[in-house]
Parts: C-alpha cells; structure tokens; sequence
C-alpha cells in the first residue's frame, strides 16, 4: 500500500508547518508517506474561475505524480474535492479515473482508511470548528444542517480524541466562511462579511483557536483576525491531531 | 407555422431521454395513528383551536347573533347550503363585500397542515371563503386524513370547476417578517369538528 | 444599458453593515424555520427525490404533457395562448385588454409577469397593474423591482413601508406598526378587487391531467382578484407542467415549507373552469426555456418551483440583497437560469458565489444548482464573457502550475516579495485581499524544502 502526500501548492508556499504536521501524524499512525516531488497544483482556481479548459497542464502533472499512489492523502478538502470531481487527461483516462478513486482528505482517511480509534495529542485549548463547505457537502465529512438525515461528523470524531481540548462549533454550524476561491478578490466585500461573521460566532464562544479542515478558509479567517488585532489563531486540524504534552 | 408549433417543435428538439415517471414510495409515508389529535395539535400550534360539536345548533346561534346585529351572513350549513348558494351564486363582489361571516363545511381535511377541502359547490360563490371578514368551518371529524397524499387519494380536486385547501385565516409577514393575521382574506377561522351527524 | 455588476452592488448594499446584518438575520430565520418543518417530516429527503424525479421526467415528455393540459383545458372553456418570448407574452394581454375595454386590473404575484416585464409594458402603452400581494404592492408603490420571489419586499423595514404608506395611502406618519399598516393596505386594495375587471395571476401547478392549475397564496389576493373579475389572464412558464393531480400532493407538502417554513400556505386554490360569465385564459410562455431545455448541462434548472430556499441558505444573497442581481429571479436559481436569457448582461451572476453548495442541498426538487454555477463559468469563459485581465492572469496561473521548476520558482519569489518587499502588496486600491485582510506570513521554505533537508534519504 503505497501512500503518497499531495499538498496543496498554497500550503508548500505558504502553510509548510500544516504538511509536516500532516505527514508527521500519518508516520505516528505507521504509514510510510511518499511526497512526490514535482507536484504543483491540482488546477482549481483555473476551473472554479471558468478556465477548466487551461487545468491540462495542472492535470498531466498531477497524473504524472501521482500515478503509481494506491492512496493520495491531502490536507484540504476543496483541492480533493476538485480532484475527484475534475481531474482528467483524455490520453490516460484510466490513469485519471484510478487517481480520483484514490484520493483522500485527510479526515477522511484517518477515520474510513486507518479506521483511527486513539490519537496521542494533547491541546488543551477552547478550539472552535469551522465546517469548510467542500470537504462537508462535497466530501462528506461531516453532515449537513440543510438535510434530514443522521449527525456525523470525522472531524469532530478525530478531535475528540484529543487530550484536554474543549470543542465549540459557532450557532451557524456550516455557513461558508466566504474564502470562494478567487470570490475572495472579485466579491471582496461580500467575501469579508462573510468571514467577518463567522469570526463574530467563534467570539461568542471565546474560543482561542479556529480549525478546519481547509486552509484556505483558514487562510482567510486568519486574515482577518490579524487585522481586527485578536488574539484567535488559526490552526488546520493536521496540527491539533499532531500536537503533544508541551 | 403557429408559436404553439414552434414552442412544442422547440421542446422536441431539446427534450432530454424518457426517464419514466416514479412509483409512489406508498409504504414510507407518515400516517398517523390518531389524526384528528394531530390535526388539532397542528392547529393549536398555528393559534387556532378546534371546536367540538355533535350537532350544527351552536354554529347557527353564531349565525342568528350575527344577523341579529343586522351583519350578512353566508351561511352555506346543511339545509340552507341550495338556498344561500342559490342566493349569492351571481351576486358581485360589490354586494359580497359585506359579508361578515361566511360558514362552509369542508369534506376533507388534513392533519399535517389543517388544510381543509372546499369545493365551488359548497361555497355559493366563489368568493365566499375569501371575502368575509370572520370565517366558520365545519369538518366531520371522520372526514380527516393524515397528509395530504391521502386527501388527494379520496377526492378529486378537478371534479368541479374550482375547488380550495384553506389552510387557516388569511395573513402576511411582508412588513418586516412581522406575522399579521387578516390580510386580504378572513380575519379569524374558526374550526367545528363534528362529531356525528348534526 | 448595462446593469450594476452584482459585486459593485453588493459592495455598495454591505456599506450598510448594521443593515446588512438585519438583512441576514431576517433571511436565515426563515432557513431557519424551513429547517424546522424538513425535520418535521420524517420522509421529507423521501419526498425531495420523488419531487426531484417528477419533474425530470415531465421534462423528458414536456411537449404531451402539454397538449394534453391544453386539449382538457380548452374542453373545459378556458382559452389558450401560447407566447413564444416576453414581447409576445406582453401583447397578448395588452390585446386582451385592448378588445375588452378594460381599464381596471388587479394582479397577484407572478414571477414570470415579472421577467416579461408586464408591468412596464402596460404603463408604457398607458395602462396601469395594481400588484395585489402586499409586498408588490409596497414595492409597487416605491418604483422599485422586488428583491425576492417569495419575500417581495423583505429588504425593506417597517419605517420604510410606512413612510411609502404615509405618501400613497395617507396613513400616519411614523406609525409603523404593521397591523396598522397591513389593515390600510386591506382597506384599500379591497377596493381595488371588488371594482377588478381584469385578474391577473400566475400559476404555481399546471396539471396536464385535467387542464386545470394550482395557484398558492397565505393573503387570498389572487382569489380575491379573480374571483371578482369578469376575465381571469393566469400566466405560466412552460415548465409549471406536472402529469397528474395526485402529484400535486407531492408539491403541496414541500413548496410552503421550503419557502417559509409553514406546512402549507393558507390558500391553495384549485382552478379547472371559468366561474359561469367569466373568461379564463392561459398564457403558455417560452421565453428561452426551450434553450434552456437544450442545455443538457443545465436544463434541470426547469424543475423550479420558485420557493426562494436557495435564496434564504445562500450567505452572498442574504448579505447583497436581490436588487444586486439585477433581474426579476435572483438568487442561486436566478444565477444559473438568467446567463440563458442574456449572457452578457448576466454573466457576472455565476460568479457571486462561493460554490458552497447550500443551495442545491436546501433545494426541494434536487436541482444541483452549485454544480451548475461551476458549469455557467466555463461556459462564460469559453463564449469570452469573462474579463480579459481575469483570462490572461488565469493563463499564465496555467503556464506556470504546469510546470514544477517555474512553480517553485514563483512560489519563492513570491514569498521573498512578501517578506522583503510587503509594501507592494499593502495597498488597498490594488491589493483588494489587503482591503480588510492580512497578508499571510511569507515563510523562508517551503514544504518542499523541508522535506528534501529532512526527510529524503
């Protein structure tokens, strides 16, 4: 069973510490991780902007990375999401088609794949969760308040078994957090107010931490705060289930 | 060639492959075990109230009150259903209007929503239901089904030329989501469950 | 003229912060209270697939399903008229109120009057509507467009309704209670009823079985209306069709409850035939439906049965207000139907949304709107309705994540820019992440890096 990293081009740029967070973790739960090394991008701010017609680049690399991988493991939803729903390559459509059957959020493979009953973390903070929509109605991770149907969440499964942490969702338990991709630049006042009220939510449970399981929801709440001068941090959920005994 | 032709050449041409219409999921759909409790829950939880009568007496000294006070009555009840509908068949809005109080007795209703059947023929006019100030139901409470599935399995809506499920007074949350009850409609329904033959 | 694009608009609605937050209030309660009715229904994901099925397939026989309402309805005495595009729509009423002589008409809410612009088009030929729903009325009375179907004026507060009341029905100034309020509306749109001549209504259920069709309110107007005036105009879209009346319960349990959270709303009136000396017509109308019908990608948008959930989940709608969306149907649903009637005009709406996907789970007949909000971009881009600067920027995103050495490349530039040079990026006017945001911290390696000093062996 070979296991191989994608990371999301934003997070080896920007966000190294949520990848080594991530493959430290998946050591820990003794899996050897591959980390292709010519991995870029997974091609969607391309798609979601229209231009999924300029990701064949994007999608040949990916391919070419990642061809040989029985389980691609990534820290973000939307980039999984993207790729099991987009990634293509008409000359090695079989190739394509065994990759998006193969690729996982992290979240998710702990809890589907490893079947991971115990973590050894430890963060005793007020952590509050932000529910990313893609990995939520996308992925099903967790559900969705907009459906009858039974409560479950893999992420709030996993930080539960994390020592001394005290979990807080917001009153609005799933509303988009108004990163959108290039939204964020394009409607960026309705971006803002989106993630301003979000923010406002986790205020009124005086949690210490933001997590999810997307950066770039985090990425964009983060910014925020840093603005509005709090002391909330943001933090991808790689590195609470990675955390230890100070 | 006509734009009914174009329109339904259009809509040939671009329909997509049959997919065939889909069974009733009959076994999965809620019945309740008492639906006259449900329907008077339901209709509680709207501020309304069911009324428990064994004959028509009370509904009629409502009527007598009303007319006492020199107010018009639509009473539509029992005996007097062919000679006010007879009455106020033609009569135009312009006489209908002051109708303080119309009385209608339901075929059918029904426990999820406290819709209640009313076909033209039960109405004398059209208008009736909608433009007295005060509105009188009368349902025979064997007459109430679960949902409205059911309701549909037992009459049929098309049977004559206008029909209506009314489901409570007439109301709006247009100013400001703020609920008022009495918009254009009744003001206030209220709702006689009989129960036996009165 | 071209409209505001939704981001100026919404940019400019959000200026109001304090409003703003009203606004979103308000729409989340009602999500709040459809919410409650879904969980109340223990078959209701059961009732969204059987709604959802319904109508693809009357999709898939729309055309004998309409000669067949068409052949009971005209054997029930009602008229028929068929209008292939809006102008059509708005003429054949025009004409009937020409040969009629009629000058007095009353009208409940239609959202297709709305898209044809019915009302403009009357005024011009110096006929005027009285828009009976009270929140039309409001609007009507404010020369503006409502800004949801369901909720025509819910952008609107108590004070603004009264001071609009104040000037066309002399009601008291600052009085704003809405009882008040409501009862002077009453008072004088029930004249406007009794003296109707003519009523025009929409349709919420057209049923090819029996020719006859469903038309829901919670106030009567459309009853009050129509069952005063001596010719009754219900306008439908093609695709209000259903096959048969027994689906109409199937309809009947989901439509109020995903649109406001009531079991169902106070009136759902039946209407197969003329009342005896009355006309009844029915405007059939096309208006880019067939089009839409051909788009295979998108055709599922058909199913609509203009309950304003999507509208009431979408986070951008509640904080931009419908007037941001320039047309008569805004919203998720107006932004994957209306780039089919104008692609240039309405090419910015696909486009005002995160892709959340709210909507399409909310949505009573499972249109997978945020699937199609994806697919309306390519199909923007590819007809060259997206900016050019945005296109050549996307191009050369391209050029470079295709290849890893130029990526990582630009990855460290950027992040040397970002540690070296961060005024460059701190500029509100041309940076607009940095309008209210942060920039990320720019750190010295990447992942790459690490792992190469770290752990290859």
């Amino acid at each position: 069973m070979r296991i191989g990293l994608f990371v999301p081009c934003y997070i080896d740029q920007f966000y190294p510490q949520v990848a080594i967070a991530t493959l430290e973790l998946l050591e820990k739960l003794d899996c050897k991780v591959e980390f292709p090394l010519n991995q870029t991008c997974c091609g969607q701010p391309m798609a979601n902007s229209g231009f999924a017609s300029l990701a064949a680049g994007c999608d040949k690399n990916f391919i070419d990375n990642f061809r040989d991988i029985d389980y691609i493991v990534s820290p973000s939803g939307s980039c999984v999401l993207h790729i099991k729903e987009h990634l293509q390559d008409p000359k090695q459509e079989a190739a394509a088609a065994k990759i998006r059957s193969s690729v996982f959020e992290l979240t998710e493979f702990l809890t589907d794949v490893l079947q991971v009953n115990t973590i050894n973390a430890s963060f005793p903070h007020k952590v509050g969760i932000h529910n990313s929509c893609h990995g939520q109605r996308g992925l099903h991770l967790s559900s969705m308040t907009e459906r009858v149907l039974p409560s479950f969440s893999k992420p709030e499964q996993l930080l539960g078994m994390v020592k001394g942490i005290s979990l807080h969702l917001p009153e609005r338990k799933d509303e988009c957090c108004g990163f959108g991709g290039t939204f964020c630049v394009f409607e960026e006042a309705v971006s803002v107010k989106m993630g301003k009220d979000r923010i406002e939510e986790h205020d009124r449970n005086q949690v210490d931490f933001i997590t999810g399981t997307d950066v770039s929801c985090l990425m964009h709440l983060e910014g925020i705060l840093k603005r509005q001068g709090s002391t909330v941090k943001t933090i991808h959920i790689a590195e609470i289930l990675n955390s230890s005994e100070a | 060639m006509s734009t009914r032709d174009q329109i339904l050449n259009a809509i040939r041409a671009n329909k997509p492959a049959v997919t065939t219409a889909p069974l009733s999921p009959a076994g999965q759909l809620t019945i309740y075990d008492d639906p006259v409790a449900k329907f008077t829950a339901t209709l509680e939880s709207i501020g309304g109230k069911v009324e428990w009568i064994n004959k028509l007496d009370t509904v009629k000294e409502i009527v007598h009150a009303e007319q006492a006070k020199g107010l018009m009555v639509a009473d539509l009840l029992g005996g007097h259903l062919q000679e006010s509908g007879a009455y106020f068949a033609d009569k135009p809005a312009d006489f209908l209007k002051d109708i303080q109080l119309s009385c209608l007795q339901a075929v059918i209703g029904v426990a999820e929503n406290v819709a209640v059947w009313i076909p033209e023929s039960a109405m004398g006019n059209r208008l009736i239901p909608f433009i007295c100030q005060h509105l009188i139901i009368i349902l025979q409470k064997d007459k109430i089904v679960s949902t409205m599935h059911q309701a549909y399995e037992q009459i049929n809506t098309f049977e004559e030329g206008f029909g209506v499920f009314l489901a409570g007074p007439s109301k709006t949350a247009d100013i400001e989501q703020s609920l008022v009850i009495g918009a254009h409609g009744a003001r206030s329904l209220r709702v006689f469950l009989l129960d036996q033959e009165g | 003229m071209k409209p505001v694009p939704h981001a100026r608009a919404a940019g400019n609605f959000i200026k109001d912060e304090e409003r703003t937050n009203w606004h979103d209030d308000t729409l989340w309660f009602v999500r709040e209270k459809r919410d409650k009715a879904a969980h109340g229904i223990a078959e209701w994901e059961l009732l969204r697939e059987w709604a959802s099925q319904i109508k693809n397939h009357t999709l898939s026989c729309l055309d004998e399903y309409l000669l067949n309402f068409e052949k009971q309805a005209i054997a029930n005495g009602v008229k028929i008229h068929w209008a292939a595009d809006a102008a059509a729509h708005n003429q054949i009423i025009y004409s009937i109120i020409k040969e009629q002589k009629i000058s007095r008409i009353v009208k409940s809410k239609s959202m297709l009057t709305e898209e044809c612009g019915l009302n403009e088009f009357l005024h011009q030929q110096g006929i005027d509507t009285v828009d009976t729903d009270l929140g039309e009325r409001i609007v009507q009375f404010r020369d503006e467009p409502p800004s949801h179907i369901v909720l025509p004026a819910i952008h609107l507060k108590k004070q603004d309704v009264s001071e609009t009341f104040h000037i066309h029905l002399g009601t008291q100034k600052g009085n704003n209670d809405p009882q008040y309020l409501t009862e002077a509306a009453r008072g004088h749109l029930r004249e406007k009823f009794i003296a109707s001549e003519l009523a025009i209504t929409g349709v919420n259920f057209a049923v090819a079985e029996t020719g006859g069709f469903v038309v829901c309110t919670n106030e009567g107007n459309a009853d009050m209306g129509a069952h005063a005036a001596r010719i009754h105009i219900a306008c439908m879209g093609f695709e209000k069709i259903i096959p048969r009346t027994a689906d109409l319960a199937v309809f009947l349990r989901l439509l109020a409850r995903s649109a406001t959270g009531q079991p169902i709303t106070t009136y759902s009136s039946h209407f197969l035939k003329p009342r005896a000396g009355q006309e009844l017509h029915i405007v059939i109308v096309d208006n880019g439906r067939s089009r839409q019908l051909g788009r295979a990608d998108f055709r599922n948008s058909l199913k609509c049965i203009r309950c304003a959930a999507c509208f009431n989940t979408c986070p951008v709608y509640r904080r931009s207000g419908g007037h941001s969306y320039h047309t008569a149907v805004a919203g998720p649903i107006g932004s994957i139907l209306n780039p089919n009637l104008d692609m240039k005009a309405n090419a910015d709406l696909p486009f005002a949304s995160t892709l959340c996907g709210s909507c399409s789970n909310v949505c009573p007949v499972k249109i997978d709107i945020h699937e199609q909000l994806w697919k309306w971009r390519q199909e923007l881009a590819k007809e060259g309705y997206v900016a050019g600067s945005k296109k050549a920027g996307m191009k050369g995103m391209a050029f470079v994540l295709a290849r890893p050495g130029l990526y990582r490349f630009s990855g460290r530039m950027a992040r040397w820019f970002l540690r070296h040079l961060s005024f460059l990026f701190k500029s509100k006017k041309l940076n607009p992440w940095y309008r209210q945001r942060e920039m990320p911290a720019a750190p010295k390696h990447s992942f790459r890096n690490w792992y190469l000093k770290n752990k290859k062996k």
